[in-house]
This record gives C-alpha cells, structure tokens and sequence, in this order.
C-alpha cells in the first residue's frame, strides 16, 4: 500500500489532479460559506460583466450571481458523478461476478444483456430515463449509473475468469467454503485492482453526463448546478459570454483532475504497465 | 450464409430488446401510462385518454400490452405526437438526414483527425509534438461537447464573424440554386461537425499513438528496415495500416456516444436533426416522440455498427477469413 502511494504521488498526473480535485473539493465545501444567499437568489442587477458591482464572475439575465453558482455547483457535481459511479459499480460488479464465477447460461444472459446496453445511445436513455422519471438528484443518479455499467460488467467478468482459476480458488473450495465467501474473500480483492481504476474514470464520465443532462434542462430544479448554468447562458452568449465561459471551466478542471487521478491510480496499481 | 442469419437474428432481438426497455420505462413511470403517452396537455381530457388506453391495450395483461408495443414496432408505428399534430414516424423521418450529414461528417473527421495525429504523436514519441498532442487530447477528452460548442461560436462567429452560428441553411437559401444551396449547408455544418468531432478525436489520437508505438516493436517493421526500406515506406506501408486496426474496432464501439453527442450539439446550433427533436420532446415532455427518437437512434447505431464492421474487413483482410 505504501509502495502504491509512492508510487501514485511521484507521478507528475497525480499530484497535479490531486492538487486540482482538492480545489474542486475545497470549493464545495467553502461554497455555503463564502457564498451564504442561495446561487438562485436574484441579488444584483442582471448582465454584470465580470468584476463590477462586487461580483467577481458577473451575473446572469436575471441578476443571479454566477460565482455563487459556480461554487455551489461543485458539490452537485461531485456528489452526482461519486453516487453514479457506485450506482454503475454495485451493478456491474455484480453482473460480472456472476457472469465470470458461474459461466454457461448466467454468462450467456449476462453478456447478451451487456451487449444490448453498449448499442445503445446512453445518453439518450439518460434522457429519456430522467425525463419519465421527473429530475430529481436520485432519478439522475440512477439514469447515469443505469446506463453506465456495462464496461465495468465487462472488465469484472474478464478478472473474474481469470482469479477463479488460480490454485488458491481451488483450494478454498476445496476446503469447503461457499461461493459467497469465496467470492468475497478470495476473488473480487485479487480482481479489485482494475475495477477501482475503471470506477474512477467513470467518476469523471458520470460528471459530464450530469453537466449534459442539466443543459437540456434536465437537471434537479432544486440544485444549482454548472450544466444548467451554460444552457442558461447559451441563447445570450453574444451578450453575456461569462455566463456560460465560467462554469464550463468549471467542469472542464473537475473532469481533468478526476481523470489524471485514475491514470496515475492506474500506473501506481499496475506496476507492471507503468514500468514498460 | 449461415453467419449472416444469425447476425441478422441477433440485430431483431437487439431491436426488440431496447423496445421492451421502452415498453418498462413508461410502465415505471408515476402515474398512468395513458397520461405518460398523452404529454401534459392531453392529460385531462378523459376521452382523449381512453382513445390511447384502447390503442395501446392498456386494460389488458401487460405481457398483452407489450405484444402489442412490439407488433406496433415491427410495423414502424412509433405512435402519434399530441404536440406536434404529427406522427412519430414522419417527425423522425423528416429529421433524419441533418443527423445523418452530421454524424457521419463528424465520424469521419475524428477518424481522420484522430489517426493523422496520434501517428504524428506516437512517430515523435517524447518530443515537444508529441507533450502538444497528448496534452490537447487529455484536455479536450474533458471538456463538454455543448460548451466547446458554445466557445467555439463566441470565438468563430461572435468574434470574429467567420462562420453561421447556428441553422442548417441561409434563411434566403430556399431561393437558391442547388450548388448555392449545398455551400449554405456546408457552412453551417463545419462548426457543429467539428464540435461533434473534437472529443472522439481526442479519444482516437491517444488509441492511435499507443497503438502506433506498439506496432513499430513488431518483428515485421525491423525486417522492412532490415530490407533497407526508408521510414516513410515503413510507415505508410507497414504501421499505419495495423495501428489503425485497433482505433477502427473502438470507433466501432463509440457510435452509441456519437450520437448521444449529437443531441447536445444539434440543441447548440439549433441543428434540425434528430437532436434537436429530442431536446424540443424533453422541452414540451413529448413522450411518444422521446420513446421513437430514442428507439430510432439504437437502430442507428446498429446500422453505423455494420459499417464500420465493413470498414474493419477493407483494412484488415484477416477479419473476413473466419
């Protein structure tokens, strides 16, 4: 373990998406703070450019400041790519596991059902998804983790296959155990490894499938959050260029960090790659 | 003969796999499917809602009613847009082919693109070139399609003026000839293409630079430098072809994105595709016209799916043999 965060931290990726995740977090957490009124409060005049009357970032059409916006977007946009991320883990993982551990019919159903969510458009099942079910921060949760998980099905049964024909497994059923524990405790942890990777990526994928979705208007009406700001700013963007310009930055720094995160992840728990 | 059947078999079952998905989100939404179908506005009008109700066998066993959904599917009977006053089939139909210009404009660029610089990458392993490409490529990987659009119009059109910033053609063009009309077109297609393009270039010009180092350690390139061919015979001869080989298969596999891709950058530039159907559905909450759209798109991607296996056989020879 110490080995794999030596690993991680010498990697220029890593530090630097470290650092900048932890700009992304701070900003979450610092938001109720440093921003009290809520982001949809109509405080200022509409159409301040950037750095007049106060306002750091300016205000939108209808005098809503966007640096509290952007600020309070952070942790929407966190907690929505973490939550489907795991959404798509529990279901991936699991359909793998039986798929990869049982093989014959589980194996055929499993990766038939898999193959038929990659064909389709997983954005617009998304929509189509959080359209019927009405946004909401949970029906946009499910809609990502729904239409995510077959990748991680497919990587989970591959490591899967291969674990569960090492001696060890053998040995352990032998002793008796059953499936569930051998499972459990003796193939998922010797698999774990490139499924945290993949689960990291799918972190940042989950976040711009978000920020997507709240640009079509889809977004949870409650929350504040960056896609909705930009589909906000889009039909006057020859007038008010800061309001869509900012918390698209906004996203594209979270999406790096995540991202440069699970390479340096991927080269500190694959040593055997990284070395090549 | 026998393979064909079977591929055939198994795009029908695709098919009718992603409608009983469709046939289960109306059944899992809130409420009454009936008034689901009708859209908010028809909601209330009760014999409006009975008409649908008979339609779709509603008052029946739900293993009945999705029957029904499917046999109305095979005979592409996408059912009818309250909003619209039109039936699903005519809107997607009439839609079709701006996406179809669009996308398939936009796969070709980034396969292109994506191939041209990931070699250039991968042929400069390690130099400056190659940190410009990577580093463009890891960032435009992160960055929303919508709002690369939307930069992309402040820049190119607001800014300096050089391209349209939204449509499909000049308001006048309808009085124009067929040569004027197809370069209106075309004007207005360079800016959502190339936005469309962006990411999976991005995606495409990393696979191909690993792909492309990968190749160059292959027994086959030393014996053609052994034979004393020059770089560039190796490259264009041997390597390009088998790196592309790799990037040709995920391409392949990316279509589903590309399209949804297409949704969020036809609501940009106001595109009139498929898209931009789907945003005006999810706007007015047009469900039938939601369903047909999205129904419609997997059965695009299965079509795009059996080109670039096409594609696959023309660059790899191996792929047809078994």
């Amino acid at each position: 373990m110490k080995n794999v965060l030596s690993t991680f931290l010498r990697r220029p990726a890593g530090i630097v998406g470290l650092t900048l995740l932890g700009l992304i977090v701070a900003m979450a957490l610092l938001a109720p703070v440093l921003f009290p009124v809520s982001p949809w409060d109509m405080s200022a005049r509409p159409f301040v450019p950037p750095g007049q009357d106060g306002l750091l970032l300016g205000s939108d059409t209808m005098g809503r400041d966007i640096a509290s916006g952007v600020w309070h977007g952070a942790s929407v946009s966190l907690i929505i790519g973490i939550a489907s991320a795991l959404t798509s883990l529990v279901i991936g993982v699991t359909l793998g596991c039986v798929a990869g551990y049982f093989g014959g019919w589980f194996d055929l159903i499993v990766v038939r059902i898999t193959e038929v969510f990659q064909t389709i458009p997983n954005f617009v099942m998304a929509i189509v998804v959080v359209a019927i079910l009405s946004p909401s921060m949970g029906t946009i949760i499910f809609a990502i983790g729904v239409v995510s998980w077959p990748s991680i099905a497919r990587l989970t049964r591959a490591q899967v296959r291969t674990v569960a024909s090492r001696e060890f497994v053998a040995a352990a059923r032998c002793q008796g155990q059953i499936t569930l524990s051998i499972v459990m405790h003796h193939i998922l942890p010797n698999a774990f490894t490139p499924i945290i990777v993949a689960g990291s990526f799918s972190v940042a994928a989950a976040i711009l499938i978000e920020a997507s979705l709240s640009f079509m208007g889809l977004g949870d009406p409650n929350h504040m959050s960056w896609g909705y700001m930009i589909g906000a700013g889009r039909t006057v963007i020859r007038q008010a260029w800061w309001m869509s310009v900012f918390p698209g930055i906004a996203i594209l720094v979270t999406v790096v960090a995540i991202n440069l995160v699970g390479e340096a992840l991927n080269d500190a728990l694959n040593p055997r790659i990284s070395r090549q | 003969m026998r393979k064909l059947l079977t591929s055939a078999l198994g795009i029908v079952l695709t098919i009718f796999a992603i409608a009983t998905i469709n046939f289960m989100l109306v059944r899992a939404a809130p409420g009454d499917p009936a008034a689901v179908m009708a859209g908010e506005a028809g909601a209330t009008d009760e014999a409006f809602l009975a008409q649908i109700r008979a339609e779709y066998g509603l008052d029946q066993p739900h293993l009945t009613q999705l029957g029904t959904y499917l046999g109305k599917v095979a005979t592409l009977d996408l059912g009818y847009s309250v909003r619209q006053g039109e039936s699903v089939a005519t809107l997607v139909m009439e839609r079709l082919g701006p996406t179809l210009l669009l996308t398939l404009s936009a796969f070709g660029i980034s396969l292109l693109g994506g191939t041209l610089f990931g070699a250039i990458a991968g042929k400069r392993q390690g130099t400056w070139t190659d940190l410009a490409i990577s580093m463009v490529a890891l960032l435009l990987f992160a960055t929303p399609v919508f709002w690369l659009g939307l930069m992309l119009v402040l820049v190119l059109s607001v800014k300096m003026g050089m391209l349209p910033a939204f449509g499909y053609a000049d308001i006048r063009a309808a009085s124009y000839g067929g040569f004027e009309y197809s370069l209106s077109v075309l004007r207005h297609l360079i800016l959502p293409a190339l936005t469309l393009s962006a990411i999976q270039m991005a995606v495409y010009t990393r696979l191909m630079r690993a792909s492309l180092i990968e190749v160059a350690q292959e027994d086959y390139v030393k014996t053609a430098r052994a034979k004393g061919l020059g770089e560039g015979q190796i490259l264009r001869g041997q390597m390009l072809r088998n790196a592309a080989i790799p990037v040709v298969t995920f391409a392949g596999l990316q279509v589903g994105t590309m399209i949804g891709g297409a949704v969020v950058v036809e609501t940009v530039f106001s595109w009139p595709g498929l898209g931009r159907l789907t945003f005006d559905a999810v706007t007015s909450r047009d469900y039938p016209v939601l369903l047909g759209l999205f129904l419609v798109m997997s059965i695009l991607v299965i079509a795009v799916n059996l080109l670039t296996d096409l594609l696959h056989r023309l660059i790899d020879p191996r792929v047809g043999v078994h």
